[in-house]
């Protein structure tokens, strides 16, 4: 009888744990051969996480100076900066740096005398302008590579913001000694070299370089300052409701806990004579 | 068994269970109610700026707001006399005309039909303003409903003018 | 009772016109007697119908906003999670409930497995349920397509692509399934239609699994009928209350999940828009698919006549439809496992295998169970020279222990347990003695007399 039940609950948790595992390591998998990624520490994990303000504005200002030239953030309206500490005024400036295809005018004329479409200056309710009119465009100016749109990249990744970091600040010029990499690996020409991007050959040349900005606050713009601030401010683009979610989960939990502490107690009271 | 004498006694324990059960279910059924609410990017287009450059007197241009057509209108010395001669005793739906512009000459309001919701016709009417097709309501030049089945005057938005010749509507 | 409130006097008035509290009562309420030694594994039925409420009520609230067409389906799901008022709130309940929905119906199977709970008579309750469980399965399946993300496009490439494996009709099939000839916008937009129609199919079959429920009533850990009025409570308030304290534990784990880790049990892939042109590293199921994933793929070889891929399509349906014949598998005298030692085992051991086949379903099936790499097979290079030749055939590498050979015995214990050792164990297993009664468990060491006393047949 003891052995039974040993046995029995020896599986039962090997059970649990496999299963555990399993749902886990479809994560890892699809990582697509990449080494593990360095862990970081992010304001905006765990379940008091939020974002760090300063640390989102320097990430807009390197995504607005270097990555906004070759990757859209079709999924973000200039209005949502507002969320992260931008008044409507800073939102409406932002914005008005950029033009939007503004569509028939009263003519009828959807095109200027020289053939150009018709803009009109963006406002804070317009998502934000995307660099190439379509994707056949983006993949003609770049070699073929489409630049992928960074609305979701945080969540398109598994650990995807150790895995923007990672990439960011992975770049190499040759591939390092100790690098391990596949026998018959060859650098292709106009790829560059990247520790952590999937095969290790990255169309995208290092884009940060450091002091590729010069940060309204002051900080020094290191390559992984930059590469922090960027990846902070992507999260948040990918994830804008992680602060009210986080907030609001606390106090859902809090209650239901007294809520199911009550029907325990209930629960006793009233089985209390069957027992 | 004590707690059970024929439930007459109400016992604190369920009624403090079934008040926190009740406040989680309507708790919880809030956000399937406020999603309905207009959301973050239809509130974005609640307001709309219109530049008033381009229009000449005695012109109108049409420009939607908060999915409506809203009429904005260059109106000519004659039109604004003719509407401020009116007097108010002969209007369904009294108002002066000084109290629907803000400025002069632009009239700006919403092209909805007070009657049924259909939208009236430009220069058209018995009172050179507009008229709804739908059931004969006519309007003067200062959009003032004069005739017809129509109950009040077409309404005017907020609006403000953030210089000469741009205005904020809502 | 002649003070009755204004309340009972309204119930009344409707209860004789329209008896539905009446119903009520012996549905749920003081007038349906329960096994009184139910324990917590009973709770799984009533929660698996709070997650199906939960899912309908979020879904309807989604698809106010939600735009089945290619082009604009992802962009809506991201205006719900964006802009939409607790858009992104619903959209993650919605997510991590299907996940949930099958957490608790797994559960609630396998209660049932342990218990005998589909044994005579309940096996049409049982056949009920696995009909439900299929339906689950296409609404899952379907509703993941909607958000047209990576994942969504090729799951639904792959799964719609099984039945090419059918013989002479299959192709045809698969145009009829997609209205063209790829997944594409009609694909998207039939899959969207009956994803809204099937939870409402799942609702009337719920009414069935209850009614069929209610003919002979909850079976009980003891497995044992029960006898008279000492055996049995009032489900209200008995089991009411104790189903309320389920649902709030339910909640405390669900909500974990949907305010701290939203994504976990999702796939990054799917934050990508599907693109028809890119296949993804690894197309990887839902987890609640993955052992049945595995079956599919662990057919790598022609059975007689049958085609690999025909035979994987077959076994995977046949996984969960060999539970339909089950009631009719077993003919052991005792239900409960409490009873029978060797099926107890035998119970544990299937889960075991359940759980590595959903492993080995989330692997690459060529990769090494236990190594980090397959070795490759050593060739000296005269060998090579003559294998150029052709005077000698490639050398075969050393055999390798990989998740598709993982998967095949999984697939063929998953088998053998259902159709060899279930009827095995029905004829042979010598039972423990069953307790007279559920309100006289049996005291002390089991009597050789007790071991007569058999299931009575109701």
């Amino acid at each position: 009888m003891m052995v039974a039940t040993s046995v029995k609950r020896w599986l039962s948790a090997a059970a649990f744990g496999a299963l555990a595992l399993g749902t886990a390591s479809t994560g890892v998998m699809a990582a697509g051969g990449a080494v593990d990624l360095p862990e970081q520490e992010w304001s905006f994990e765990g379940i008091f996480g939020h974002f760090d303000r300063g640390e989102v504005q320097r990430g807009l200002q390197v995504y607005l100076n270097v990555c906004a030239s070759c990757h859209g953030l079709q999924y973000v309206a200039y209005r949502d900066l507002g969320d992260i500490g931008y008044d409507e005024d800073q939102v409406k400036a932002i914005a008005a740096q950029y033009e939007v295809p503004a569509g028939p005018n009263q003519d009828g004329e959807t095109h200027d005398a020289d053939g150009y479409p018709l803009m009109r200056t963006a406002l804070p309710s317009d998502r934000f302008v995307s660099p190439f009119p379509n994707e056949n465009a983006a993949a003609a100016m770049n070699g073929g590579a489409v630049p992928p749109d960074l609305s979701l990249m945080y969540k398109a990744r598994p650990n995807g913001a150790d895995y923007i970091y990672a990439l960011l600040t992975g770049y190499y010029d040759e591939p390092p000694e100790d690098f391990d990499l596949p026998e018959d690996f060859e650098m292709m020409a106009g790829l560059s070299f990247n520790a952590y991007f999937p095969g290790h050959q990255i169309a995208m040349a290092p884009p940060l370089y450091g002091d590729d900005v010069e940060y309204a606050d002051g900080t020094e713009a290191t390559i992984e300052q930059e590469a922090r601030d960027v990846t902070a401010f992507l999260a948040w683009a990918a994830e804008p409701n992680l602060e009210r979610r986080k907030n609001m989960g606390i106090k859902v939990i809090l209650f239901l806990i007294v809520m199911t502490g009550l029907f325990y107690a209930s629960k006793r009271k009233i089985w209390r004579d069957q027992h | 068994m004590a707690d059970d004498d024929g439930g007459s006694r109400r016992d604190f324990l369920y009624i403090a269970t079934g008040a926190v059960a009740g406040v989680g279910t309507l708790a919880a059924v809030w956000p399937l109610i406020d999603q309905m609410n207009p959301s973050k990017d239809v509130l974005a287009l609640a307001t709309t700026e219109v530049d008033l450059s381009s229009i000449e007197e005695g012109q109108s241009v049409t420009v939607m707001w908060r999915g409506k057509p809203v009429f904005i209108r260059a109106r000519t010395p004659q039109e604004i006399d003719e509407a401020r001669a009116t007097p108010l005793d002969q209007l369904k739906d009294p108002q002066s005309d000084q109290d629907r512009v803000v400025k002069d000459p632009w009239l700006v309001m919403v092209g909805v039909c007070t009657h049924l919701g259909c939208v009236p016709v430009g220069d058209d009417g018995d009172y050179d303003g507009w008229y709804c097709p739908c059931h004969g309501s006519h309007y003067d030049t200062s959009g003032r409903i004069r005739k017809g089945p129509a109950p009040e005057n077409l309404p005017i938005p907020e609006y403000v003018f953030l210089d000469d010749t741009t205005i904020r509507i809502g | 009772m002649s003070n009755a409130s204004l309340g009972t006097r309204v119930v009344r008035w409707i209860d004789y016109r329209m008896p539905i509290f009446t119903l009520l009562d012996h549905a749920v309420g003081s007038g349906y007697p329960t096994p009184k030694n139910l324990s917590y594994w009973w709770n799984f039925g009533s929660l698996a119908g709070l997650v199906l409420v939960i899912q309908i009520a979020t879904g309807i609230v989604l698809a106010m906003h939600y735009t089945p067409h290619v082009d604009m389906a992802f962009a809506s799901v991201e205006r719900i999670m964006r802009d939409v008022n607790f858009g992104w709130l619903i959209r993650y309940v919605h997510a991590n409930g299907a996940s949930a929905f099958f957490v608790v119906v797994y559960i609630h199977i396998f209660r049932g497995l342990y218990y005998g709970s589909y044994r005579e008579p309940r096996e049409l309750l049982w056949i009920i349920g696995v009909i439900i469980l299929l339906c689950m399965m296409a609404t899952a399946f379907m509703g993941y397509v909607l958000p047209w993300g990576q994942m969504s496009f090729w799951g639904a490439t792959v799964i719609t692509n099984l039945f090419s494996a059918v013989p002479l009709v299959g192709d045809a099939i698969v145009s009829w399934l997609w209205g063209g000839f790829s997944v594409d916008n009609p694909t998207l937009q039939r899959f969207y239609s009956l994803h809204y129609l099937l939870p409402f199919v799942i609702v009337g079959l719920v009414v069935l699994h209850i009614w069929a429920l209610h003919r002979f009533g909850s079976n009980n850990p003891l497995g044992i009928d029960t006898k008279g009025d000492k055996d049995t409570i009032p489900f209200h308030p008995y089991y009411t209350v104790k189903d309320l304290f389920g649902m709030g534990v339910f909640f405390i784990i669900f909500f974990a999940f949907v305010f701290y880790a939203p994504n976990y049990l999702g796939h990054p892939d799917n934050y990508i828009p599907a693109d028809p042109l890119v296949t993804p590293a690894h197309i990887v199921p839902e987890w609640y698919f993955l052992p049945f994933y595995a079956i599919l793929r662990s057919i790598t070889f022609d059975v007689l006549f049958i085609p690999a891929k025909l035979m994987g399509v077959i076994l995977m349906f046949a996984s969960i439809l060999v539970l339909l014949i089950l009631p009719w598998l077993d003919r052991s005298p005792v239900r409960s496992a409490k009873f029978r030692p060797i099926y107890k085992q035998v119970f544990w051991l299937l889960l075991v295998v359940t759980v590595i086949l959903g492993i080995v379903g989330a692997k690459t099936p060529s990769d090494p169970v236990f190594a980090d790499k397959c070795p490759v097979a050593e060739v000296t290079e005269e060998e090579a020279a003559a294998i150029a030749r052709g005077e000698m055939e490639e050398k075969k590498p050393p055999f390798c222990f990989q998740y598709v050979h993982l998967g095949q015995i999984g697939t063929a214990y998953y088998f053998l347990h259902f159709l060899v050792l279930i009827p095995l164990l029905g004829r042979f297993e010598k039972t423990r003695p069953l307790p007279p009664s559920i309100s006289e468990p049996v005291l002390g060491g089991g009597t050789a007399a007790g071991a007569a006393v058999t299931r009575e047949k109701a």
